[in-house]
């Protein structure tokens, strides 16, 4: 009887809107494409040459940059899907895709929502509501206050009665935005007020739910899917438990470690909890797992296609896009229960524009090099962006997203850690060297992964600037890495000239360059950001000495030096190769301009190094009346001055110019990629210079206020 | 049909030079004692070379080194190193001048001069250097200076210059204030070439006073260092002495005062780094200014010598009086080692012949033993030939004169030298001369030594120069002294005679010797006769930015 309730084919899916950005957008299209299904994508102003933009057959203008006026604009998206006539919207992730309201109106203007029905997504949306739903269909709960009341008072007193650690958490939105973790009763007031304001900001709703907070706890989820004839499975869980501030940055498939029985109780609890609001298409049950007693406690359902489910489709070997479109034209599940496969293991790395040494922070700026890894069957790269792109402030900064696959969990692994040696990303600074830590550590080399896995291995995965013998160690690669940079822009440089050159003036471009009864030398000053020392930079000299054929010595002076003779070939574009003792390595290298300085990226083995080379300053950059030095303009501002650690919008002054102010007390709330981020006094003192105001937007490095004491 | 019959018959149609042009044959024999023995002497002579180099690159020692660094100033090498195209070449100059010439040492006489690029252009560049006596001018520094734009006056090359100098060396100002080709000269030279579009640059990286003040300000564009560079008549302390007003060297002649007051300087550079990319962009914004030139018919693709540049070192002649083939030499600095011989057969003891070196074509005459009549007619009407094709000259010296005897005085050999040395002084295509061994007498003249304006002349270190040889001399020498003495009633013993010889000897080989004259700039440097081919090269790129010239000769007397 299910049969007759099929779409007749003429009313099945030909073109998809797709109501999102970046590489989810891309991913949806790429298998619209396959289908032959047309596509259209959306785009802002500061999209307008993206590459979704590029990759769907039409493509219209929402708005202007910020996301409410664009991307979350559902009248503007529903208009954009009427004029070229597509018959179905795809939301994607984030955005407009747990809107009840969003899905309900795609459904009221008679376009296909593809994702669950709106009453799923209202049930699971409110959190307190979603989990007395799956209390009362037996799915275990953490225990928690999720009442409607949110008197003060009323809350501690259940806080109390839970039991500290207390996790305090918006009922909507995700993400981790607006979470806290509240170790004491005293502390317990300031954390509820900034979740609820943090909410506010980000949610529009500002109710709260209680919980007790799982000390050693692990993130599984479940992938589930149904169709409309009320058929729901599992796909097997991910891993995801190892996150920084609150979000996810490693997940994998299947969760290591677990046993195949505590597989199948987590799936039919995913399938019991889907089922108890009719759920269709894909979604999520998040689970968090007590690592110390065992169990396992519902956390959310996330109704809609997840950032990290192509680790699923890799030990599946299914495309869930594709699933989603089928069931949204009234197909039945192509597979039951029992013909999911579980194949191999997979992982997911994400990359994001940010400044790890200073506390993951959001980072913007231009790809001036973007290289990701040769893509196969069993490596994946979902990316949004091309080279010469900008990761800008408005957006999620995630650059792309590596998904590899193999035989099992060591082999995977093995892969992932080849291919995050080998992804190049250079013009702004990224996660990859920390992922690629990660990824070597010991513990997550045996699964032994919880949701405090990087505040757990702190020590390991960064550098501390006091261990002498560590930094000493983090020095000598750097030295190393600039000597091979030196000899590799030593050889592209004489090649540029030598090609830019013609008839006779060639013979002034001979390699190596002549000089009369000496050999030919060159000293490059590389400025080397060292990440222990937070943002400190170090000079390395280099000096180069021409050698016949393609060598190069290469002196650096300080105490870890021995000289070195390198041979270098150039290979292609951004290739060399670089013998050195008998070894030749293949080294890669990106140059590029940036604020008066030339940028040099260098990835060779598994080492990347970003170096700065000052080359003279820019002519028009310089003001002859005024005789500070550029060097001095771009970098130093008087001692005792803040500087606006991120690009991003003031959301909050908390004092006002000219008071006094104690070591640590927060002047002013930023928000960034809606992340909240306190700026504090840096000393006790008198603030001086503060000029910004809540709704003003502000760039990275602008100083913010200064501190007299 | 009648140019199919007289092609060679291996020739194909298409011109390819490869398979109808004469390869030079490897007639170097490299087991004999010859071989063996001056190869031995010469890497002696090459070391000792290396370690005179060695020596002058470190400027005014360690010490001067080190407070021009603590002042944020570089060397001029390395000034020059970072103004030049990233990996290009550069052509130094008279590296020896000023070697042993004066009490004190004078290491490349206190100025370091070259040619190399910048933005494809290639310039002339005179970088004092203040760690060689605070970079004040000895008499030798002003003929490098000179000699310089000289050069760069005969090629068209732009001038850089890099000013850092406490003008004129005070005690020797009569050897270096007064008289034509002396420190006024460089300004006359300035205004002359910049009148003839040729750019004239200055980057004042530090000190310039007095009359070294003229260099920015006669410049057609000059830049100045914040702190570092200052320009003033008179500095601070005679300020004082003569007006009592007391004034800071910044405050009196700084950047500041020059560039936003004054008008003497033209950009104002942060610091050291910035004057230098500053002089890069100014050459990139001469446009086609001193370019002149057209293209020659440069060859795109060469092919290096079939024979070892290395081996020259056990060719170049270390006892003259040993006789070798200057073919030897030729096979290895000519393309491909095919050198098409002009009139093989006549004058055998001067070789003529067409050849390219790196793409670029050349005339090459080089002595093969003594000059007869019919070799300096033959070098003549080669000359004549080179003129008339606008092809550069190339003189390979290695020349003991002309014969001497009544059988070629009877046949006029002083009339045949005489076409020969009037052909070399007219010749106006750029002249290149290279002494691999001797250099005597009047075959110094007919074979483009200084006097005849070559665009270059380079020493290998074991060549040798004077009127005649030392032994010669001696003898003649010897003959008059006996003459005087005998007037006087003395009769000069054996002994004596020996005696007297063997100064003359000892003076001549000292004042023969390479080093004698590279210190004194009768040439532009000792080189590595391995190197001999890449600094030809370099040489023809910058000859030959001027216009061709028509030749116009004097009265051959026939």
């Amino acid at each position: 009887n299910s049969q007759k309730l099929i779409n007749p084919a003429s009313a099945r899916i030909e073109k998809i809107l797709i109501a999102n950005r970046g590489e989810i957008a891309c991913r949806i299209i790429r298998t619209a494409k396959r289908l032959g299904i047309r596509t259209v994508a959306v785009y802002s102003d500061a999209d307008e040459s993206s590459l979704h933009v590029k990759s769907a057959d039409e493509a219209v203008r929402i708005g202007p940059p910020p996301a409410r006026l664009s991307y979350l604009s559902a009248p503007s998206i529903i208009e954009a899907a009427s004029r070229t006539g597509a018959q179905a919207i795809h939301p994607g992730y984030g955005f407009l895709s747990e809107s009840a309201d969003f899905a309900q109106l795609c459904e009221n203007e008679g376009f296909t929502f593809i994702g669950p029905p709106a009453s799923a997504i209202r049930d699971m949306g409110d959190k307190s509501a979603s989990k007395r739903i799956m209390g009362a269909a037996g799915v275990p709960l953490v225990p928690g206050y999720h009442g409607n009341e949110q008197d003060i008072d009323l809350m501690k007193l259940e806080a109390d009665k839970i039991g500290y650690p207390v996790l305090i958490k918006p009922t909507h939105g995700g993400g981790g935005k607006g979470m806290r973790i509240v170790q004491s009763p005293n502390d317990f007031v300031d954390a509820f007020i900034g979740a609820q304001r943090e909410a506010a900001a980000s949610f529009g709703i500002n109710t709260i739910l209680l919980e007790k907070y799982i000390t050693k706890p692990r993130h599984i989820e479940v992938q589930i899917f149904g169709d409309k004839y009320g058929n729901v499975i599992h796909l097997n869980e991910r891993d995801c438990s190892v996150q920084r501030r609150h979000q996810k940055i490693i997940e994998e498939a299947p969760a290591p470690n677990i046993s195949n029985d505590f597989r199948l109780h987590l799936g039919q609890a995913a399938v019991s909890a889907a089922k108890a609001v009719s759920y269709h298409s894909a979604g999520t049950v998040e689970f968090i797992v007590d690592t110390v007693s065992g169990q396992f406690y519902f956390m959310e359902m996330n109704t809609r296609l997840q950032v990290e489910h192509p680790v699923t489709e890799m030990i599946v070997g299914q495309d869930l896009v594709e699933w989603q479109i089928r069931v949204a034209n009234g197909e039945p599940l192509p597979i039951s229960q029992s013909q999911v496969p579980l194949s191999g293991h997979a992982f997911e790395a994400r990359i994001y524009a940010e400044n790890v040494p200073k506390g993951f922070l959001p980072a913007t700026g231009t790809l001036h090099h973007y290289h990701p890894v040769q893509v196969s069957s069993e490596v994946r790269v979902e990316t949004g962006v091309e080279q010469g792109d900008t990761v800008s402030m408005h957006y999620d900064p995630m650059i792309a997203k590596l998904v590899v696959w193999g035989e099992d969990r060591t082999r995977a692994l093995i892969k992932m850690k080849d291919c995050l040696s080998k992804f190049q990303v250079g013009g702004l600074p990224t996660n990859i060297d920390f992922l690629f830590k990660l990824a070597n550590h010991e513990a997550f080399e045996n699964g032994e992964v919880e949701t405090h896995f990087i505040e757990m291995h702190k020590d390991d995965l960064f550098v501390d600037p006091n261990d002498q013998l560590s930094s000493q160690v983090v020095y000598n690669a750097a030295v190393h890495s600039a000597a091979f940079a030196a000899a590799c822009v030593c050889e592209k440089e004489h090649a540029v000239m030598k090609e830019s050159s013609a008839g006779s003036a060639s013979v002034w471009y001979a390699n190596p360059p002549f000089r009369v009864n000496h050999c030919a030398k060159c000293t490059m000053e590389l400025e080397w950001e060292d990440e222990s020392s937070k943002g400190g930079s170090i000079l390395v000299p280099v000096h180069v000495t021409y050698l016949p054929k393609g060598k190069y010595r290469i002196e650096t002076g300080g105490s870890s030096s021995s000289d070195l003779e390198l041979n270098v070939v150039h290979l292609r574009d951004h290739d060399y190769r670089v013998e050195h003792g008998g070894i030749s390595t293949i080294v890669s290298l990106s140059v590029y301009q940036k604020d008066h300085m030339e940028h040099i990226d260098i990835w060779h083995g598994s080492c990347h190094h970003h170096f700065k080379r000052r080359k003279g300053i820019d002519l028009a950059d310089v003001d002859e009346s005024d005789h500070k030095s550029a060097a001095d303009v771009a970098s130093s501002h008087p001692p005792g001055t803040v500087v606006a650690p991120m690009a991003g919008l003031v959301v909050k002054v908390l004092v006002e110019d000219g008071a006094n102010v104690v070591e640590g007390q927060p002047i002013l709330v930023l928000e960034a990629m809606k992340m909240e981020h306190v700026v504090k006094a840096t000393s006790a003192g008198c603030i001086g210079g503060l000029r910004v105001s809540a709704g003003q937007q502000v760039s990275d490095g602008l100083a913010l206020f200064s501190i007299k004491g | 049909s009648i140019s199919r019959r007289l092609r060679h018959p291996n020739c194909p149609a298409d011109p390819t030079r490869s398979l109808c042009s004469s390869i030079l044959p490897d007639t170097l024999d490299r087991s004999s004692e010859s071989f063996a023995r001056n190869s031995a002497a010469m890497e002696g002579i090459i070391s000792q070379l290396h370690s005179r180099i060695e020596k002058v690159m470190n400027g005014g020692g360690s010490e001067a080194v080190k407070r021009n660094k603590s002042r944020n100033k570089l060397l001029p090498r390395e000034r020059i190193n970072r103004l030049i195209d990233p990996g290009s070449s550069f052509l130094e100059l008279s590296q020896l001048a000023g070697h042993e010439l004066y009490d004190t040492p004078l290491p490349s006489g206190g100025v370091v001069t070259g040619i190399g690029p910048v933005h494809g252009n290639l310039c002339m560049f005179v970088a004092n250097d203040p760690t060689v006596k605070g970079g004040t001018y000895y008499p030798i520094t002003v003929k490098k200076h000179l000699r310089a734009q000289e050069i760069a006056a005969q090629c068209r090359l732009p001038c850089m210059y890099l000013v850092d100098s406490g003008g004129a060396f005070l005690p020797k100002q009569a050897e270096v204030f007064p008289d034509k080709e002396n420190f006024g000269r460089i300004f006359y030279n300035q205004a002359v070439m910049s009148a003839e579009g040729i750019p004239q640059i200055a980057l004042v990286l530090g000190s310039c006073t007095a009359g070294g003040a003229y260099i920015p300000a006669m410049a057609d564009e000059s830049v100045m260092v914040k702190g570092n560079g200052t320009i003033f008549l008179a500095g601070p302390p005679l300020v004082k002495a003569a007006t009592g007003e007391e004034v800071s060297a910044e405050d009196l002649g700084g950047a500041s005062v020059h560039c936003k007051t004054s008008g003497v300087s033209d950009y104002f550079a942060q610091d050291e780094l910035h004057a230098l990319a500053i002089g890069r962009n100014i050459v990139k914004n001469l446009h086609m200014a001193g370019n002149a030139g057209e293209q020659r018919h440069v060859m795109p693709d060469f092919k290096e010598p079939l024979y070892d540049a290395a081996e020259l070192c056990a060719i170049a002649p270390t006892d003259l009086k040993q006789s070798f083939d200057i073919r030897s030499i030729i096979s290895r600095i000519v393309d491909g080692s095919e050198f098409d011989e002009f009139k093989k057969l006549y004058g055998s003891t001067l070789v003529t012949g067409f050849a390219r070196i790196f793409g670029q074509p050349v005339g090459i005459i080089g002595n093969n033993g003594v000059l007869f009549n019919e070799s300096a007619l033959k070098g003549a009407h080669f000359i004549e030939l080179c003129t008339q094709r606008n092809i550069p000259l190339i003189f390979l010296q290695n020349i003991t004169g002309f014969m001497v005897g009544s059988k070629s005085e009877a046949n006029g050999i002083a009339k045949s030298g005489a076409k020969m040395v009037m052909a070399v002084s007219c010749a106006k295509v750029p002249k290149i001369t290279i002494v691999v061994g001797g250099s005597f007498g009047a075959g110094n003249y007919a074979m483009c030594g200084r006097a005849y304006n070559p665009n270059f002349m380079f020493f290998w270190p074991n060549a040798r120069i004077s009127v005649m040889g030392g032994a010669q001399a001696a003898g003649v020498l010897a003959q008059i002294e006996r003459g005087n003495k005998k007037k006087a009633g003395i009769e000069l013993s054996k002994e004596e005679e020996e005696k007297f010889k063997a100064g003359v000897v000892e003076a001549y080989d000292k004042e023969g010797s390479a080093y004698y004259s590279t210190a004194r700039l009768w040439d532009d440097g000792v080189i590595d006769p391995a190197d001999t081919r890449k600094i030809l090269g370099l040489c023809l790129a910058a000859s030959t930015k001027n216009k061709p010239e028509s030749t116009k000769y004097g009265v051959f007397r026939m």
